[in-house]
């Protein structure tokens, strides 16, 4: 090639005179990936999208989850999407900005969804991750707990874990924690 | 035989001097050649690390007078053992700038640039400057990263052919323990980092409920104390793993957590490595594939002898296995492949060309979002992105892509007929007709 960078050098003085405008930055791999994921996104209609950053930061945003069925019926949950630019290698990094009384999100919005972290692969996409999420308020399970309290509750006594439940929504304390209404 | 004057790297001499029947193609041996290489050709080398340390000693020793190394980080105690260009009261000094010092002390007439950045602060100028770049990374997102700017510099000619002259090579290694990995890639012909991402392994990643829960290995403690407990204990703080006292600070809840479920191992340094994902590292391991891709980066740009095709991997955990393998490219890759060539006036808007897409025989797209450039030219859906975007719909395509002559556009949507639609991303290279400047597009042959 040695050749080449000879004949490039020439061109490179010339070029400076001509025009300094270099080529621009090629999107990442992860955010085209994530474009399409985007644009196919078929959402239940209990879930929305919003876009904080506007139309043209795909790469961090957020879903709104208002379940129509189970415990959680009537509220509403926050949840913040961070992608990566080499998604879908690695799975989006998901929060949920809404602090609730769940056994598989913990109080700070660590949310243990298995397809976020362990059992992650390229094939799944965004549509995936947000009917995960969407099934964990439609059913909530103990098996995976991450809020060690909530999940006895929910196995021992599923009446009592409804109350706290509606108590956590509305705006309350359960047992130290406080949670803000979220109705 | 040539009379040149000896120099001081005789043997190299015998390989640029004299031609040869195992030579690579447009070889042509002799002193201008030698010369040549020391005048014209500049390396970029990313990463001062153990890789890197060792790139650029070889280098350096193989010929090459114009290096430029850059890496965003600062010696630390534990790099002494293998990063050689290192001494101990070096420490909290630069990488880049001490390695690239060390090498000009010891061999002559090198030149050596240093830069202590990140990559993604350099502009797209600084890369294509480059005759080669030489990657001793440990991060996907870093090689996915200058893969990307030097795929970003290829063009293709109207037969989809890559230009000769728009090819930045790059050679890449890897180690990780007692294995690694050397290959060349030469965008437009071997297959980019992009094609074959699928060859690096998932990072582990543990469930979180069995962080919270079920703590089983150390590093199940170490994870808990970095995930969950960080963020319990400081709200809104982000950890910061460059921090040591952030370090310390999930090392000792990490021995916490040990010592309550009885699980023996938790170290400071396993610390390190799990919340880093550290990977160990051996000098010689190190040594070995940076000596393939120094000679790589030689026979690349003097052609001097055939190159490897195009993947090496080397494995000396249970005895030694190395093999060559040839990777194909991913022909619609959309970082390095050739894309849809399609022409277009000026005029045409952007709901034209949608439907010009959905018409066209090799796309037969329909359903088409648009995106040029990080922006957003229209999106099918969600509704609030179509929203926002609905707008640009009437506007020329010309006038969103900024009056670029001829540019990358990626678009996706469903592709086929009938029953038999499939979704799909594709890249396409946008060319408009009757402005100064694209008259060119097919003078490849002419380099």
């Amino acid at each position: 090639m040695i050749k080449l960078f000879k004949v490039k050098e020439k061109q490179r003085e010339l070029a400076k005179n001509a025009n300094g405008k270099g080529p621009v930055k090629k999107q990442s791999a992860g955010e085209l990936r994530l474009h399409k994921d985007i644009s196919e996104l078929n959402l239940p209609k209990t879930c929305t999208i919003s876009f904080p950053n506007g139309k043209d930061d795909l790469m961090n945003f957020e879903i709104t989850i208002r379940p129509d069925d189970g415990y959680y019926l009537g509220g509403t949950f926050l949840f913040s999407f961070q992608v990566s630019s080499i998604y879908p290698h690695e799975p989006p990094k998901v929060k949920c900005k809404t602090k609730v009384y769940h056994p598989n999100i913990d109080l700070e919005g660590n949310v243990c969804l298995n397809i976020l972290r362990e059992d992650w692969k390229p094939v799944l996409n965004i549509n995936t991750v947000i009917y995960g999420l969407y099934h964990l308020f439609t059913e909530p399970n103990y098996e995976d707990p991450l809020n060690h309290d909530a999940a006895a509750v929910l196995r021992e006594n599923p009446k009592m874990f409804q109350t706290n439940v509606q108590k956590a929504m509305m705006g309350g304390y359960v047992g130290q924690t406080y949670f803000q209404r979220c109705m | 035989m040539t009379a040149a004057t000896p120099s001081r790297s005789r043997d190299l001499d015998k390989l640029l001097l004299r031609p040869g029947h195992l030579v690579g193609p447009n070889f042509e041996p002799g002193p201008e050649l030698r010369e040549d290489i020391k005048e014209y050709v500049k390396v970029l080398v990313v990463g001062a690390g153990g890789l890197g340390c060792e790139l650029l000693k070889d280098l350096a020793l193989s010929g090459f007078r114009n290096l430029d190394v850059i890496d965003m980080d600062r010696i630390e105690v534990t790099n002494l053992n293998r990063q050689f260009l290192f001494r101990l009261e070096d420490v909290g000094k630069p990488k880049a700038e001490v390695a690239a010092k060390r090498v000009m002390e010891r061999v002559g007439g090198v030149n050596i640039m240093s830069h202590f950045c990140r990559i993604e602060d350099k502009p797209l100028d600084f890369y294509s400057d480059f005759s080669i770049i030489v990657l001793g990374l440990d991060s996907i997102e870093a090689r996915s990263y200058i893969n990307a700017v030097a795929c970003s510099f290829l063009e293709y000619d109207t037969d989809d052919n890559p230009r000769e002259e728009t090819v930045k090579p790059m050679v890449d290694g890897g180690t990780e323990g007692f294995k690694g990995h050397a290959r060349i890639i030469m965008p437009g012909t071997t297959p980019c980092f992009e094609c074959t991402i699928w060859l690096f392994p998932p990072q582990v990643k543990f469930p979180l409920c069995t962080l919270a829960e079920t703590p089983r290995t150390a590093a199940h403690c170490i994870e808990y104390a970095h995930l969950i407990k960080w963020d319990e204990v400081h709200s809104g703080k982000t950890f910061d793993p460059d921090n040591p006292e952030h370090m310390q600070w999930v090392y000792s809840e990490a021995v916490k957590r040990a010592e309550l479920f009885g699980i023996p191992g938790v170290t400071y340094s396993l610390t390190q490595g799990v919340v880093k994902n550290i990977i160990p590292a051996i000098a010689s391991t190190n040594a070995i594939i940076s000596a393939a891709c120094a000679l790589e980066t030689l026979k690349i740009i003097s052609g001097c002898s055939r190159t490897l095709t195009n993947y090496l991997t080397y494995n000396g955990v249970e005895g030694l296995h190395t093999k060559v393998t040839e990777f194909v490219r991913d022909r619609e890759c959309l970082v390095c492949g050739p894309g849809v060539l399609i022409e277009l006036d000026t005029s045409i808007t952007l709901r034209k060309f949608i439907d010009l897409l959905e018409g066209h025989p090799g796309l037969l797209l329909s359903r088409v979002s648009v995106t040029h450039r990080g922006k957003n030219l229209y999106m099918q859906a969600p509704p609030v992105l179509e929203e926002m975007t609905r707008s640009n719909l009437d506007v020329p395509l010309f006038d969103l892509m900024d009056k670029i002559p001829k540019d990358i556009v990626h678009v996706n949507g469903m592709a086929g007929k009938g029953d038999k639609k499939q979704s799909c991303l594709r890249k396409l290279r946008v060319v408009f007709n009757g402005i100064d400047g694209v008259t060119d597009v097919d003078m490849a042959g002419g380099a």
